[in-house]
């Protein structure tokens, strides 16, 4: 019993941490912009099929680092390109115009890299168990957890002690002073969203070495990410962070006792927070409501 | 004013001469008329839709939830309680608008973004009931095992289900009786209160409007439409699949709306036709199917955001 929940914990906490990775850059991009990123988990199956292009030639530490840049500057042009035009007007375009994008990058992987699932190998010192008895936590899996703690703690650190970061915290809070500051404000976006677009790669490249790539990978992760949001709270980056995790765990050790109620607990939760507290958990009052 | 009016009109009239004449016209350009049944339920669809993201300022992109549970409430009466076309019909209208009325409780008070990704994520709760409760839905094959019964009026009877001209016009006449309904709603003091929510929030606030009771009814109103059209798209197909309930069939019937023009009445009805037609032909020619479809709404979101019919409307205006 005790290994079945152990399994199911470390499985949670790994599943937290995707959606933590998906959420923030969902997230950041919903503070700056106000805009829901539907093509969101279509930037995290580009991160993991460019891996899957690279390890040949830089294997897949380079693959690792120089695979989630590919895809920021991916998502920066296409912010450039068509995003940008949609900020001043309403909501429905935006949703409309990501939802749009995701079919599209969808196919482009399906017209590349092909239908079919396919593997991305990684190194043979990763697949081994840490130890014989908890034979299902594999070092890949513990090496996963560190890279999403590294990637959080740099994005939070990103955002407190550089120019940038900084410009984009005060921007979620009051956009209009930041511009009237001097700030670039169309510039700052386009990094932003290239920041969100990262952390999808990333996440991608992560997801594809433990359950391999196909050409829809980032759908069901999409969801559970706009539920993080919510029950984080819209506008708080801790909030997503907690909210992440506290689906992810809640999904995995509901498995334990039940397991066809594992995705519904999810929405259990959402709706109880909305019920008792609409804002989320850390989400300010007023704050894009 | 008198001319706009006139030409409002005449627009009408020209609807609906092509809509009634449908048997006789579409063939000529190799469509069938389960076709055209399929339009007018997505027109339907969406025109409830529209009711709240044309008329009343305020958008979900959650739709398909009510759309499905439409069909799954009007396709599970009829394989499990009772053999009727019109309380098949009934219930799922019942099933997809309660359900609207009780979430948009919860929602009334959320605006922006935040609304959106609630009415998601309310879309995709009933889409895994559907998926998981094999047992009783179907579960990912979908629900089957019902079929549409030839309505009986005693004197006469009319095969709905093997005359498909037949079904055409029942489907035909309840869309003209939503309609009709819909723009009664929209000419009462309700409906121009709806308008005046759209055009100005705070100034309605301060005139005194219980903002949120409007956009709970509107919403309320607006599951129920859809939730209608999802019942005739089970009989149309006897089939419930849970694929309307996904959020691909939200991004669907809002991609309509604006396609078609949402503010104007007729717009999802012109949205639905052109929507149809592109997935149907484009569905044909290649199996990236996605990649055009993708493309048209970025194509119209940049482009073409007030639809054919704003595009018209303006045009006649200036």
């Amino acid at each position: 019993m005790l290994q079945v929940v152990l399994f199911n914990l470390t499985n949670g906490l790994i599943v937290g941490a995707f959606y933590v990775l998906m959420a923030l850059g969902l997230s950041l991009i919903i503070n700056l912009s106000n805009v829901v990123n539907f093509a969101h988990g279509n930037f995290l199956a580009l991160g993991g099929y460019f891996a899957f292009t690279l390890t040949p030639y830089i294997g897949f530490w380079g693959a690792l680092l120089i695979s989630p840049v590919v895809t920021a500057v991916v998502g920066y042009v296409i912010e450039q390109l068509l995003i940008r035009h949609v900020y001043a007007r309403n909501h429905i375009y935006s949703l409309l115009l990501t939802f749009g994008l995701g079919f599209i990058l969808q196919d482009t992987c399906r017209y590349f890299w092909g239908p079919s699932p396919l593997p991305l190998s990684i190194p043979s010192s990763l697949s081994t168990p840490v130890t014989p008895d908890l034979f299902f936590i594999t070092w890949y899996r513990v090496f996963m957890v560190v890279v999403v703690i590294v990637a959080v703690s740099g994005l939070f650190a990103l955002l407190r002690y550089t120019r940038v970061g900084m410009r984009i915290r005060a921007g979620t809070l009051d956009l209009d002073t930041v511009s009237a500051l001097g700030v670039n404000v169309a510039a700052l976006r386009s990094y932003n969203f290239a920041v969100g677009s990262y952390l999808a790669g990333l996440a991608g490249v992560l997801a594809a070495g433990q359950i391999g790539l196909n050409p829809n990978m980032g759908d069901d992760l999409l969801m559970p990410s706009f539920i993080a949001i919510i029950v984080g709270g819209v506008g708080s980056l801790t909030g997503t962070l907690l909210g992440g995790l506290l689906i992810g765990v809640a999904a995995a050790l509901t498995t334990v006792v039940l397991p066809s109620a594992a995705e519904a607990v999810i929405y259990v939760i959402m709706a109880i927070v909305l019920l008792l507290r609409p804002r989320g958990l850390l989400g300010e009052e007023g704050m894009l409501s | 004013m008198n001319g706009i009016l006139r030409h409002r009109y005449a627009a009408t009239v020209i609807i609906w001469a092509l809509l009634l004449t449908v048997p006789v016209w579409l063939p000529l350009f190799g469509g069938y008329t389960a076709l055209a049944g399929r339009i007018l339920v997505f027109a339907l669809a969406a025109m409830g839709f529209n009711l709240l993201l044309g008329f009343t300022g305020v958008m979900s992109f959650g739709h398909a939830a009510y759309f499905g549970l439409g069909a799954y409430g009007c396709g599970l009466f009829l394989k499990y309680v009772m053999a009727s076309t019109w309380l098949g019909i009934l219930a799922g209208m019942l099933l997809g608008g309660v359900a609207g009325t009780l979430f948009g409780l919860l929602l009334v008070r959320r605006r922006g973004v935040y609304f959106a990704m609630v009415t998601i994520a309310f879309g995709q709760v009933c889409f895994y009931i559907a998926y998981k409760w094999d047992d009783f839905t179907g579960g990912y094959d979908g629900l089957r095992g019902f079929a549409r019964v030839p309505l009986d009026f005693g004197a006469f009877k009319i095969d709905i289900l093997n005359n498909s001209t037949a079904f055409y016009f029942f489907i035909l006449a309840i869309f003209g009786a939503a309609a009709a309904l819909q723009a009664l709603l929209l000419r009462s003091p309700f409906g121009r209160t709806l308008l005046a929510i759209r055009e100005n929030e705070r100034r309605a606030r301060f005139l005194g409007i219980p903002i949120e009771r409007h956009i709970w009814l509107s919403f309320s109103i607006s599951c129920f439409f859809t939730a209608l059209a999802g019942s005739l798209y089970a009989l149309l197909n006897n089939f419930a699949d849970p694929l309307g309930l996904n959020y691909i069939m939200s991004g669907n019937i809002v991609m309509i709306t604006v396609m078609g023009g949402m503010r104007a009445f007729w717009g999802p009805l012109v949205g639905a036709v052109l929507f149809v037609a592109l997935q149907d032909y484009v569905s044909s020619m290649t199996t990236n199917w996605m990649f055009f479809v993708g493309l048209t709404f970025v194509l119209v979101v940049l482009f073409f955001p007030r639809g054919l019919m704003g595009m018209l409307q303006r045009k006649a205006d200036a």
